[in-house]
């Protein structure tokens, strides 16, 4: 008996989660794959095979390509924006004998426990043109024009990309934290007294070290940029605003899946999606492990 | 003490030693003092939307788009809150609970789940199990966003649209929360077990007694995480909940903007008063918040 029930405990232990799991999770999965083959338009509709159509479209849609494009264009800030700003803010964290510091650390991070409803309300406020908190107490005070931040296709992407440093700096900032005090102290010490100035101890010690954090902070971000949804959607409208300049991939399959009812359509951007994070990740991968040989 | 010695040779060169440490001292201090003010003024515009959301929710419409802007109240009113909560433009009361108790019955049972599998890993060998645990971490790699579709679609046959069950089932079932209780329960040492089991304990027993309290830690960070996101969600909640009855604080106020752009106060207020638990939580959990967002970061 009590053998038995050993022998039967772990698949009752885990059968919750993949029972739930395949039905929620790896079903959709799996029919979405077969769906991006289709051509269903509506719920009631029968879909009609349209074999790879979906995805031929998908290269022809305007939309979609300024979607992938809008979406990698905040993506790229990201990298080479906020990651830059969060391993500063990072560094300056692990400062020994700053006073506060334990406060800033939690106070960057603040702004990303609210919701991305809440921050797109907020940020209707601070881009406002002519009302808003950046053109009336920065740049008006620095005798700059005010700056139409949603409403000009050209300043939509930096504005979103402003938003993101404000989100997610601070977060980002902990990751790096994080790494910097699993690196040995003794080892830049070890640096220092060998004659290395503090530029050569970051550049020659402290990043090398830092690759696994980098790694995991840069996927992250991708992957966060490729979900960005509620803030675009929000600040820029559903189709995000004059000439789609704020239109995000998510935003575009929300808009055909749920507005159109386009589903097959729909699920082949889904998988378009899983083949532009995948392919990024790898590359990532595969240029941070190519650093490690040098 | 020191001072008091008569200046001998090597004191005098240790004098010199002192005032080059002191030149260092007063270097570094200065360049702590300049990036305690860098950081102070960043924090400065890290806060000021907020506060200027707070003190947005006290004015009049017609105040938050005037010329020259005011960033306190000049005429503080609590009509945007008396509005907001009497439900003249949205049940936000009603939406508020709805987001509440979705968010604490998701919390509870992902939770469950999680820690079932995780306990079911991380403390019993079984065939199969290798296998399962290398095609879970493969299905990783598809984003959420695939499955909106064919997951809208059975909800629509589940007869669940427009319900709590659309948005608590399928958000408590998170491979995250399956690999992280299981990294977490992998430390309950075995002895323990084989102990309870000598005095007749049951296998459910044992996970219930021994595993569950054992991991107080981990489930207080997937606790916290878990309540976060279920809090915060828009897209999926935004796709299944139709009714205004139903839907969850983000989708309501949502509605708001952009459709009455003339009830930006009420807007702020009820952002503000959202934000109130998530806050609550913050400071009371900031500890289990920082560490389950970096439990990943440091293994990389």
């Amino acid at each position: 008996m009590g053998r038995w029930q050993r022998r039967l405990a772990p698949y009752l232990f885990i059968s919750p989660f993949f029972i739930g799991y395949a039905v929620f999770f790896l079903y959709p999965v799996a029919y979405a794959f077969y769906l991006s083959f289709f051509k269903q338009v509506g719920i009631g509709s029968q879909p009609s095979f349209v074999g790879l159509g979906n995805y031929i479209k998908l290269l022809h849609d305007a939309k979609f390509v300024k979607s992938v494009f809008n979406t990698t264009y905040y993506a790229a800030g990201s990298v080479f924006v906020i990651i830059p700003a969060a391993l500063a803010l990072g560094l300056a964290f692990n400062t020994p004998r700053l006073p506060l510091r334990e406060f800033f650390r939690l106070f960057f991070f603040t702004p990303l426990i609210t919701s991305g409803v809440v921050v797109a309300i907020i940020f209707g406020l601070v881009f406002n043109q002519p009302y808003g908190l950046i053109n009336n107490y920065i740049l008006e005070p620095l005798g700059l024009p005010k700056l139409g931040w949603l409403l000009d296709p050209k300043l939509v992407m930096p504005s979103i990309i402003l938003l993101g440093l404000w989100r997610y700096t601070g977060v980002n900032a902990l990751y790096f934290l994080a790494g910097l005090q699993n690196i040995p102290p003794e080892i830049q010490e070890a640096a220092a007294i060998d004659g290395a100035n503090r530029w050569q101890v970051f550049r020659y010690i402290t990043l090398p070290m830092l690759r696994p954090t980098l790694l995991f902070v840069i996927i992250i971000a991708i992957i966060g940029s490729y979900n960005l949804f509620a803030e675009p959607y929000l600040l820029t409208g559903a189709e995000g605003g004059p000439n789609n300049a704020g239109l995000f991939m998510t935003m575009y399959l929300y808009l055909n899946g749920f507005r159109y009812l386009k589903f097959g359509y729909t699920a082949a951007i889904g998988y378009a999606l899983t083949i532009i994070i995948l392919i990024l990740s790898l590359v990532q991968l595969r240029l941070l492990g190519a650093f490690r040989e040098d | 003490m020191g001072a008091m010695r008569p200046l001998t040779r090597s004191a005098q060169v240790s004098r010199g030693i002192n005032a080059r440490d002191l030149y260092r001292s007063l270097r570094r201090r200065a360049r702590l003092g300049l990036l305690f003010l860098v950081l102070l003024v960043l924090a400065v515009l890290t806060g000021a939307p907020f506060v200027y959301m707070i003190t947005g929710s006290f004015k009049l419409n017609a105040e938050i788009f005037s010329y020259p802007l005011h960033f306190l109240p000049r005429e503080p009113t609590l009509s945007n809150y008396i509005r907001l909560l009497n439900g003249s433009e949205i049940p936000f009361v009603r939406q508020f609970f709805n987001s509440a108790v979705i968010a604490v019955n998701q919390t509870l049972l992902s939770l469950l789940i999680a820690s079932l599998v995780g306990w079911g890993f991380a403390k019993y060998e079984f065939r199969g199990k290798r296998p399962l645990f290398v095609f879970l971490l493969a299905t990783l790699m598809f984003p959420y966003q695939v499955t909106l579709v064919p997951l809208f679609l059975l909800m629509v046959r589940l007869g669940w649209l427009d319900t709590y069950w659309a948005v608590i089932i399928p958000g408590s079932l998170s491979a995250f929360g399956a690999f992280f209780m299981r990294q977490s329960m992998l430390a309950v040492p075995n002895e323990l077990l084989d102990a309870a089991r000598i005095d007749g304990s049951s296998e459910f027993g044992l996970y219930w007694r021994v595993g569950l309290p054992l991991s107080g830690p981990a489930l207080s960070v997937l606790a916290v995480l878990t309540f976060l996101g279920a809090w915060n969600d828009y897209l999926w909640p935004l796709i299944v909940l139709r009714t205004a009855e139903k839907f969850t604080y983000p989708v309501g106020l949502a509605t708001l903007v952009g459709l009455y752009k003339v009830e930006y106060g009420m807007i702020l207020a009820g952002a503000f008063l959202a934000t109130l638990p998530i806050l609550a939580i913050f400071v009371l959990g900031r500890n289990q918040f920082v560490a389950g967002l970096t439990a990943g970061a440091i293994k990389g």
